[in-house]
């Protein structure tokens, strides 16, 4: 309980006045004052009032003489009081503290990191900013549109990074290839995880870290007891598919308006290589040691990619499906894989595998064998090359077919005649090859 | 030029009006003898006379419909509404008669009537003395409606509405009177209705209001300043019809936008305004649009604590001002 000052201030008196005139003092300096005790007389333009004092104490001095106009809320005196703070007349004190706190957490959080407002999709849209290399000054690591405008000012787009460093969550979606045709000319936009990256990628940083995901790890096992276990052989065959495009083109429209599904040349593909394993079924079968397993099913893997890596579904009773059961199976298993919609029996018991990789572009590719099966087969671009036939020159639509083999349980012979069966079944494709 | 207070300026701009046109005059309660409650008629009616400076009976139908009759008949009255918490009375006459006559009548009839009535709280004046109705009248077509802030535009507006053909309601914030002051010209100048007026530059937030709250937003802005926080003001100046190209014009500097008003928030004329901006400049916006509004209580408190919570004031618009610029 300590003697304390007190500051009276100027009260608002009447409604819509900012100002009055203090007329008179009633106390002077070492007076003491009562509480509610007219202290001075006040004059405004529409009263004339004494003041009370709204504390107990002793006057200690007069800050506004007697004659002179202050606003409402100046402090006219002080008087002394005894007993605790909670004399204080004041208690309107603004208080900034809590925006200040907020202000000092936001550092170290990230939550708005990825929260862009129109005006910032906009703004980076027109100037083609990649909004991951704009640093956020907002609340949260927000990104503002000032963030996006100071980075186009500072030479913008010019220096985000390019080429390979490029994270893979980014949404811009090139075209991979610019020659041939793709076997699916619509693929389905596949949802793209973002990459975690440790750290924030700085430029000039040379390199940053990808955690394994456990997909990344089986496939990389995978991959590893195929290349070791099994001694591959690899072979490469060309066909002329110039039939089946014709083909295709005339009836995909068609298929699509009934099936609902696309017509992809990977159909015909895997018609022609069922049918090929149906005359070769060692080319379905799997080393055992001490014996060789040929399967009398043929339940054929396909291979889907995704931005994060590799699957193989499989399509059962692969020989007891036409050429539109096939493309049904295809379109739902590679919908499925990419929306990762796959149960566990959509992997078991392949026991051959096709690739697809004309759809990103390659001609040419040296497949790891789908372990423990006997080869592998991929399906190339479709592009169109001068071919010479009968010692004249046309353009035909030519794809390459590559095969890798188990050289324990296959030779080269045996591949040969299986190749030559795929190529012999798709150059027979012509306008009269059935769907159904 | 001088420097005036705000209720100096609407005195002068009735002064000037008066003399200018024989047309012209005042009525309501108290306006003539008195000088009205806050002064804003004193001397009209000793310079006048009793037949343009008239005391009416305290009955606000009386004075909007004597002022609605007169006007249609050719006059050009000035009618006060002495709060305008009193106006209710006379709702019915603005938007049933006044707002509609020149539709109703296909042209043939108008009504240029001016309504000024004092709005706002923050003078102890409780529930029937610090009512904002700006919402009340703000959706009706038919009405012009203009809140000043400055004393420069409280002049140059009221001259506008008493020579516009059509009602006018003139909103003036009673705790503006004395708080604000400025330099107005002595000259015969108007500032047109419709029109919103940058009352400071900035491009990191854009503020926009009328009447009493600018007067918070200027203080904060400029406190805001040391903080490097620059804020963009605009002054809507008049409600209906409201200026929309100056409000997009204000939003595409910063696309962060804080509304302010002493009127509740819901369906006041920051709803109106944020849907203005929704519609038309959804890719600019850079935060969600914030109001600071008065609370959708029912009443002004008439307790101090009350009415400071209800109240904008400096640190809540400066709060707000820097929450939204760091967003």
């Amino acid at each position: 309980m300590g003697k304390q000052m007190t500051e009276i201030v100027m009260p608002q008196l009447a409604e819509s006045l900012v100002s009055a005139t203090i007329d008179k003092w009633l106390k002077a300096p070492g007076d003491n004052v009562s509480m509610y005790e007219p202290i001075c007389e006040i004059n405004t333009d529409k009263v004339n009032a004494e003041l009370p004092s709204t504390v107990a104490g002793k006057f200690v001095k007069i800050l506004v003489g007697a004659g002179e106009t202050v606003p409402v809320g100046s402090p006219i005196c002080l008087i002394e009081t005894e007993g605790s703070a909670d004399a204080e007349v004041r208690p309107d004190v603004p208080d900034g503290a809590s925006t200040a706190a907020a202000k000092g957490e936001e550092d170290s959080d990230s939550s708005m990191r990825h929260r862009y407002s129109p005006a910032v999709q906009r703004l980076a849209a027109d100037n083609g900013v990649n909004l991951t290399f704009v640093n956020g000054t907002g609340i949260g690591g927000r990104i503002t549109r000032k963030d996006v405008l100071a980075f186009v000012a500072s030479g913008g787009p010019a220096n985000q990074p390019g080429g390979a460093a490029e994270p893979a969550g980014t949404q811009q979606k090139m075209p991979v290839r610019s020659s041939g045709l793709h076997l699916s000319e619509t693929p389905r936009i596949p949802t793209i995880p973002a990459i975690e990256v440790e750290g924030p990628s700085q430029p000039g940083n040379g390199e940053h870290f990808i955690d394994v995901t456990p997909l990344r790890n089986t496939i990389a096992t995978r991959m590893r007891q195929s290349v070791t276990d099994i001694p591959h052989a690899w072979t490469m065959i060309e066909v002329d598919v110039t039939n089946l495009v014709v083909l295709r083109n005339k009836l995909k429209d068609e298929f699509m308006k009934r099936e609902g599904v696309n017509l992809t040349y990977l159909a015909f593909f895997l018609k022609a290589v069922i049918n090929a394993i149906k005359d070769y079924p060692i080319m379905n079968s799997v080393w055992a040691v001490d014996k060789i397993i040929v399967k009398r099913d043929i339940n054929v893997n396909l291979a889907v990619g995704t931005e994060d890596g590799v699957w193989t579904p499989v399509i059962r009773g692969a020989d007891q499906k036409n050429i539109a059961g096939l493309a049904r199976e295809i379109d739902d298993l590679a919908r499925r894989t990419r929306e990762g919609m796959l149960s566990l029996t959509d992997m078991q018991g392949g026991t051959f595998t096709v690739n697809n990789t004309g759809s990103f572009g390659s001609i040419l590719s040296y497949p790891i064998i789908n372990y423990p099966q006997a080869a592998i087969v991929t399906f190339e671009s479709i592009v169109k090359r001068p071919v010479v036939i009968n010692d004249m020159i046309g353009v035909r639509s030519m794809a390459n077919l590559c095969l890798s083999l188990d050289h324990r349980i296959l030779d080269g012979v045996i591949c040969g005649r299986f190749l030559q069966r795929v190529k012999d079944n798709l150059e027979g494709y012509n306008l009269e090859t059935k769907l159904y | 030029m001088a420097v005036m207070d705000y209720i100096d300026a609407i005195r002068l701009a009735m002064k000037e009006e008066m003399t200018r046109d024989e047309d012209v005059f005042v009525l309501g309660e108290d306006v003539g003898l008195k000088g009205g409650v806050f002064t804003t008629t004193k001397g009209l009616q000793e310079q006048f006379g009793e037949e343009r400076v008239l005391d009416t009976p305290l009955a606000e139908s009386a004075i909007a419909g004597v002022a609605i009759g007169a006007a249609m008949y050719g006059m050009k009255p000035i009618a006060e509404m002495q709060y305008s918490d009193f106006m209710f009375p006379a709702t019915n006459q603005i938007i049933s008669e006044a707002a509609k006559i020149r539709y109703r009548s296909n042209n043939d009839w108008t009504c240029p009537v001016v309504i000024r009535a004092p709005i706002g709280g923050g003078v102890f004046g409780g529930l029937y003395h610090s009512q904002c109705p700006e919402s009340v009248f703000f959706g009706t077509p038919g009405l012009k409606i203009v809140a000043p802030f400055t004393a420069y535009d409280a002049k140059g507006l009221l001259k506008a509405a008493v020579r516009d053909p059509d009602p006018v309601l003139f909103f003036e914030n009673k705790k503006c009177y004395k708080l604000i002051n400025g330099d107005v010209p002595e000259d015969d100048y108007i500032v047109p209705i419709g029109e919103a007026n940058v009352l400071r530059e900035g491009d990191d937030i854009t503020v926009i209001g009328y009447s009493l709250p600018l007067h918070y937003a200027l203080e904060a802005a400029a406190e805001l300043a040391d903080e490097g926080i620059s804020a963009h003001i605009l002054d809507l100046r008049t409600l209906q019809p409201l200026d929309k190209e100056a409000i997009l014009e204000a939003v595409r500097k910063t696309g962060k936008v804080m509304i302010v008003h002493e009127d509740n928030k819901t369906g006041g004329v920051g709803a109106e305004v944020a849907a203005i901006i929704a519609e038309e400049l959804l890719y600019e916006l850079d935060a969600p649009i914030v109001r600071v509004c008065g609370p959708d209580v029912p009443a002004m408190p008439i307790n101090a604590p009350g009415e400071k919570y209800f109240m904008p004031n400096k640190d809540k618009l400066k709060n707000a001002m820097r929450k939204l610029a760091l967003y």
